[in-house]
């Protein structure tokens, strides 16, 4: 075994097993921790594939910022020691059966299809590619997505402080 | 070398938090466990997008420019999702979706 397999098999088994943590941890706070894992064992994947600015995209923006306000709107909203009540174990074990089925579903068809892959190019894009091919409009250019992009992040913005901002009392 | 591992592991990976998700998001009844599955979802989509990308067109960056899009989509939806949480939160006192239900018919 190599020792990028043994990376590989060790962010794997951490991206499932903190995911069904995730999902069944009857403490909020603590499935964010779980999520916090999560999302960095998927940078350590994407520093496994060498894109090193995803990765550091990754940990900035999911695992730096989005945890962060997650956490904050528990802190808002919940209790710091409240459970959770159990999952009825009927629903439980209907929503099992339906996603189980799914990801058999999934995992055979991935495993049947034959992938053409190449012969690997494993170098990591410089920032000067990645630059210029966010902002050019020719062939590989991806300036109409940034730009969307970019007003969909001020609408957000706008949206979120005009929901959230206290009503006045009349 | 990468070249040992082959692709259907990182899709396999990828398949199992996406319906790891899929159950949070079905079983859960907090808002914000909710929106914790919903990123589960779409952290595995990027998965898949950066893994087609490096296997199978490494010599092109578009799998590699849209998970990057999808995580700013990804901030932008958390933001607005937390500031409905919180409007939900001042009007009902508590984030559980069946109790919210105001506007059910």
């Amino acid at each position: 075994m190599s020792i990028h397999e043994i990376m590989f098999f060790l962010f794997a088994g951490m991206i499932i097993l903190f995911s069904i943590l995730t999902v069944t941890s009857r403490r909020i706070l603590r499935a964010a921790t779980y999520l916090l894992f999560v999302l960095i064992s998927t940078s350590g994947i994407y520093f496994m594939l060498n894109y090193q600015f995803l990765a550091a995209v990754q940990l900035t923006l999911y695992a730096g910022g989005i945890v962060v306000i997650i956490i904050f709107s528990i802190l808002l909203t919940s209790h710091i020691n409240h459970r959770f009540e159990k999952i009825e174990l009927k629903k439980s074990i209907f929503t099992i059966i339906a996603v189980a089925a799914g990801a058999i579903l999934s995992i055979s068809t991935i495993l049947s299809y034959n992938f053409n892959t190449k012969v690997l190019v494993t170098e990591n894009p410089d920032m000067q590619l990645i630059g210029t091919s966010l902002l050019s409009y020719g062939k590989n250019g991806y300036v109409l997505p940034f730009e969307v992009i970019s007003i969909l992040l001020l609408a957000a913005m706008f949206g979120s402080i005009v929901i959230a901002k206290k009503e006045k009392s009349k | 070398m990468l070249s040992q591992i082959p692709l259907s592991y990182f899709l396999i990976v990828s398949t199992l938090m996406f319906f790891i998700g899929v159950y949070g998001f079905l079983t859960r009844k907090n808002l914000i466990t909710i929106l914790m599955s919903v990123e589960l979802i779409l952290n595995s989509v990027n998965i898949n997008f950066v893994a087609f990308n490096r296997y199978l067109y490494p010599e092109q960056l578009q799998g590699h420019f849209f998970a990057l899009f999808v995580i700013a989509v990804a901030a932008a939806e958390a933001a607005v999702a937390i500031a409905i949480i919180i409007s939900v939160y001042r009007k009902f006192m508590n984030i559980d979706v069946e109790r919210v239900d105001t506007m059910k018919h």
